[in-house]
């Protein structure tokens, strides 16, 4: 990946970041911690690893996002708004009545959405049953489950971990945003879920460990799925829960959150700080 | 005589046939393939019998992703493990967003028979029946099996098949037309109308011929579409018979009975209703022939239970 790609992908982020603040705004319960953590391995799928735009994202061999993790579903939204796909001034309906923008992924209400998840530990399964599809058909298209890692203690994701391997779905690559809180504290205190990479590659998984917020490693090894069509991906990916935030950032206080006027109004500095010194270093 | 059939030897059959016809039929079963039958599809196609190992969630769940995909996916499993263990999956990736999954159920009832309580399944028709979107179908014998299964597969949607174990006689003729959302007419009479589903119609109406033989004037009904129900059909049978009775190898909360009483209550007047069925219990180890005796369930209890309700 050259410095120019890298760069434009580091924008995107930002700018995701900042209109994920700004759908989600004051006085309302929002997941700002597993969204912001989400920002970067969805800026690096949506905007240079798949093959999804608005005008194919319709198409039967399209590759696939799946949030697993349903509760981030709004960082999907603004990505899919930033597509085009969607009406980036209607993200604010997000969680109202009427709106297309469901607090949980509804395949049927949102276009770009692609299964029905929210309650958790069901999106890889699903993930598993596309690829199973695909493969039939013959397509070459690729499916990505990005889960929490929270999530990671629900029992169906291990017995979906299983039948990636065993029906050789390398079509399917699952990253898990690894931010290490849940919704009531710290996951290595309230259940724990490492070793990851020794688990899943003692399932029959290729498991890669990055930066979370590395676009340029993020890119490198996202890219790999599929050349090996008989070995799924599993990337554990590091991230920061509330990154980009200063004061939301490694902790569990902002997993579903209510910010202040004041809260958010320094969040937004921050926000648009980084994205003017990005735009900044652009013009240079 | 013709030869006994159970209903999920029928559905494995037609299975079969469908899957040869349309090649978006997949099967997926979590390693009972053999006794749902579902295993059937491997003659025509092998791989598209999908075994998912015993992990009924992660097959649901699956099953919905492939359907996403515009296959039309047969998941296979005993009603009580697929309703039960699956019930969240079912809810969240089938019937909410109108999966075109077909839900197979198979040892439905108390004539699961010798594997006791923990394989029987009585509620699976209350679990169904509550979720938005779900089709419940209910197949009396082999002929309406093979109408229900090939209705499925051409139906765009969640569909629930509550399948079974226990050989029945033919009930219907060859040529049988299956009608979604239909009550059936199978003999009429002004003391009782009997309203079954399911394999234990063949019970009700041996029930029919004890009952007729006393001098009794007696209704035999079959609901083959438990949801969505056909009010309008059982508020005309409520005109003609003096007694209601609704029979069926499930409990007596949350299925045929209660689906019943829902649509009399909202009406003036209507005869009492009996709700035949399993007592709010579970099973217990037994042939199918001892344990509908002891459930009552057979045609002498249904009988017994009959002829005290209509000397009250």
């Amino acid at each position: 990946m050259n410095d120019n790609t890298l760069h434009q992908l580091e924008l995107e982020a930002a700018r995701i970041r900042l209109d994920l603040l700004r759908t989600f705004g004051t006085g309302k319960a929002h997941h700002f911690g597993g969204t912001l953590s989400s920002v970067d391995i969805v800026t690096a799928l949506y905007f240079h690893v798949m093959d999804y735009s608005k005008h194919t994202y319709q198409k039967a061999d399209r590759d696939r996002l799946i949030f697993s993790k349903g509760h981030s579903v709004p960082v999907q939204y603004v990505a899919l708004a930033h597509l085009g796909i969607h009406d980036v001034e209607k993200l604010k309906t997000i969680k109202t009545m009427g709106s297309v923008f469901q607090g949980h992924p509804d395949m049927r209400k949102t276009a770009g959405i692609e299964a029905p998840t929210g309650s958790l530990g069901q999106g890889l399964s699903f993930a598993n049953g596309i690829a199973l599809a695909q493969k039939a058909d013959g397509l070459k298209s690729r499916t990505f489950v990005i889960t929490g890692d929270g999530e990671l203690q629900e029992g169906q994701i291990w017995e979906a971990a299983m039948t990636t391997p065993h029906y050789k779905l390398g079509n399917v690559c699952a990253i898990v945003d690894r931010n290490g809180y849940q919704s009531q504290g710290s996951i290595d205190t309230l259940m724990g879920v490492e070793p990851l990479e020794k688990k899943f590659e003692s399932f029959g998984w290729e498991t890669y460990r990055v930066d979370g917020h590395d676009l340029r490693a993020l890119c490198e090894v996202l890219t790999r799925v599929g050349k090996n069509p008989d070995v799924p991906i599993m990337i554990i990916a590091d991230t920061v829960k509330g990154k980009g935030v200063s004061f939301m950032e490694a902790t569990h206080t902002y997993h579903n959150y209510a910010l202040s006027p004041e809260e958010f109004e320094k969040a937004e500095n921050e926000l648009v700080e980084r994205l003017e010194m990005l735009s900044a270093k652009e013009a240079e | 005589m013709m030869s006994r059939k159970a209903t999920r030897d029928a559905y494995g059959d037609t299975l079969r046939d469908i899957a040869a016809e349309d090649h978006a039929v997949f099967a997926m079963d979590c390693d009972l393939g053999g006794s749902t039958r579902a295993a059937k599809i491997r003659e025509v196609d092998p791989s598209r019998f999908i075994e998912m190992g015993i992990a009924e969630q992660d097959m649901v769940s699956t099953a919905a992703g492939m359907a996403s995909m515009g296959k039309i996916v047969f998941v296979n499993s005993f009603a009580v493990f697929l309703t039960g263990r699956a019930y969240d999956q079912i809810r969240q990736q089938v019937a909410l967003p109108r999966s075109n999954v077909k839900l197979c159920a198979s040892s439905s009832g108390l004539t699961q028979g010798a594997d006791g309580a923990t394989h029987q399944s009585v509620t699976d028709i209350n679990l169904m029946r509550g979720l938005p979107h779900m089709v419940v179908l209910s197949p009396a014998d082999a002929v309406q099996t093979d109408a229900i299964i090939r209705f499925a597969h051409t139906y765009k949607g969640p569909v629930y098949i509550r399948l079974s174990r226990y050989a029945t006689e033919q009930i219907f003729p060859d040529d049988y037309v299956f009608e979604f959302n239909q009550i059936e007419t199978l003999r009429t009479g002004t003391d009782v109308a009997l309203i079954a589903t399911g394999p234990i119609l063949e019970q009700v109406l041996e029930a029919h011929t004890r009952l007729t033989a006393r001098g009794y004037s007696c209704g035999v009904y079959h609901v083959p579409t438990i949801k969505p129900f056909d009010g309008d059909t059982l508020k005309a049978v409520a005109k003609t018979a003096g007694l209601l009775a609704t029979v069926e190898e499930h409990s007596i909360y949350g299925g045929l009975g209660s689906a019943a009483a829902e649509v009399l209550s909202s009406i003036p007047s209507h005869p009492p209703l009996v709700r035949i069925g399993v007592q709010d219990c579970f099973g217990e180890s037994g042939t199918a022939d001892e344990l509908l005796c002891k459930h009552k369930l057979d045609a002498e209890g249904i009988v017994e239970r009959i002829t005290s309700e209509l000397h009250q």
